[in-house]
């Protein structure tokens, strides 16, 4: 009974039981931990396919009050875990291109608008104009803000990049417009000649020597000399006198909107 | 909101909390259900160590895609917490656990199935409907590289409720009460289920495999 010709048929079928992966654990739960960043601890939380959330303890003091209110949204157990190196480095960074989102639950626009504020580089701004424009829904600059308003990644999807036109620094959902200047600061976004600058009706900056125009916290524009900046109050005006826009900040689709 | 699950936890498992969860040859699904009821989430771990491999064994033999078998046992799993989330002491303390969660995985398996009957794909086993009849999978035996692969076509070739009866009994070793639970019929029925499926297994390799030690072995399965 006991060799492979003559083993019962009830003997067969128990061989024909499966395992699961060693990790199957993690494909039904998420995982938390908190991890530093240039405005304090935050809460991050993952599952297998990547970040789903992220909170700063300054906007939710408990972290049993993160775990409950993320494991509903995400209506799933949401366990301690450890953080990746890359979690880690991304938080301490604003460097998070590299890293992976489960962004699970929320709309196709909503998805766009995070996806199009990821690509904007540490130490830049951008209006919510500029992202409305990017991803083809120029009008909805409002539906914009609204979207950003609830990110459920702020910081590693950098949303504080997004500014208003006007040159102050806007709302900001986790944490109010305090943090939002703090994450800018720390990320040595210009902010102060921003705003100066907007308030003179300056919006964007050009260069004479290359006679290329930015958003004025371009690493592009920051790098030229003082003396070789040009303003302008719109990409017409600029455009009119033969510069073209930055294809880094592409300040070009916003002002075409 | 777990806070409010964990003082109602609290007060119905009350001087059961300070017993240590895992112990040898101590009923599993009692110390599941203390854990539940301390703290969902560390009971709920538990819950998925101790059955995932069922669960991955009924979805994998009932579905028609092996390889789907981890991602419909952790969604079978991910239902079971929804539920339990909303369950009282009470309510977790009448369940099975091993034959409640076979049924949500069946419910998982079943539905992902008409899913994909929706999208047609080619399917290299295509069993759910085949025939019973043994003539009919000789060109598909052909291609069936092992015995293994052999027995699975064979199952596939069963009726619907014969398959999974059989699939539960005797490849997740649930017993005859847990068959019926699971299916949500009486014991009689699951039996019969079973050993109407097991005979047409039986009666398939006699008519089609002629040699000899493996006739004796098929009837030597017989119990």
């Amino acid at each position: 009974m006991t060799t492979n010709k003559t083993r019962s048929i009830e003997e067969r079928l128990f061989a024909l039981a499966l395992d699961t992966d060693p990790r199957f654990l993690e494909r039904v739960v998420a995982r938390w931990a908190t991890v530093q960043s240039p405005v304090g601890d935050v809460y991050v939380a993952w599952t297998k396919t990547g970040i789903c959330a992220v909170a700063s303890r300054r906007a939710i003091e408990d972290s049993s009050s993160f775990v409950d209110v993320t494991s509903a949204r995400l209506s799933r157990p949401l366990l301690k875990g450890e953080p990746s190196a890359a979690i880690v480095d991304a938080m301490a960074t604003g460097r998070s291109r590299q890293l992976r989102f489960d962004l699970a639950g929320l709309t196709p626009f909503e998805t766009d608008v995070l996806e199009t504020t990821r690509r904007i580089p540490r130490g830049e701004v951008r209006p919510y104009a500029w992202v409305a424009a990017e991803i083809g829904r120029p009008r909805a600059v409002r539906a914009v803000g609204s979207a950003l308003g609830r990110n459920p990644v702020p910081l590693l999807i950098p949303c504080h990049r997004v500014t208003r036109s006007d040159g102050s620094i806007g709302n900001y959902g986790s944490g109010g417009p305090e943090m939002k200047e703090e994450l800018l600061r720390a990320e040595e976004v210009n902010l102060d000649e921003v705003l100066e600058l907007a308030r003179a009706g300056v919006h964007f900056v050009g260069a004479t020597t290359t006679r290329v125009v930015c958003f004025p916290s371009c690493t592009a524009i920051r790098r030229a000399a003082p003396a070789r900046r040009q303003g302008f109050r719109s990409l017409d005006e600029a455009e009119a006198v033969g510069f073209r826009p930055c294809e880094r900040c592409r300040p070009g689709i916003a002002a075409s909107a | 909101m777990s806070a409010r699950r964990g003082a109602q936890r609290g007060r119905a498992d009350g001087v059961l909390s300070d017993v240590p969860a895992v112990d040898l040859g101590e009923d599993q699904d009692e110390a599941i259900r203390r854990g539940l009821n301390k703290d969902l989430d560390g009971g709920f771990t538990h819950l998925v160590e101790v059955h995932k491999k069922t669960l991955a064994t009924v979805a994998g033999r009932v579905a028609e895609r092996p390889q789907d078998a981890d991602d419909l046992a952790a969604e079978a799993f991910l239902r079971a917490w929804r539920a339990l989330r909303s369950y009282d002491a009470d309510r977790i303390a009448a369940l099975s656990f091993r034959p409640w969660l076979v049924t949500i995985v069946l419910n998982v398996a079943r539905n992902a199935r008409r899913d994909a009957s929706r999208r047609p794909r080619v399917s290299p086993l295509a069993p759910a409907n085949e025939p019973t009849s043994s003539a009919r999978g000789v060109d598909a035996l052909a291609v069936a590289r092992s015995e293994r692969d052999e027995l699975v076509w064979r199952l596939g070739a069963l009726a619907e409720r014969e398959r999974i009866a059989v699939v539960l009994r005797h490849v997740a070793d649930l017993s005859i009460p847990e068959v019926a639970e699971a299916l949500g019929c009486p014991e009689g029925t699951a039996r019969s289920h079973v050993a109407r499926g097991l005979a047409k297994l039986r009666a398939a390799y006699e008519s089609d495999v002629q040699t000899p030690s493996r006739r004796r072995a098929t009837k030597e399965g017989t119990t």
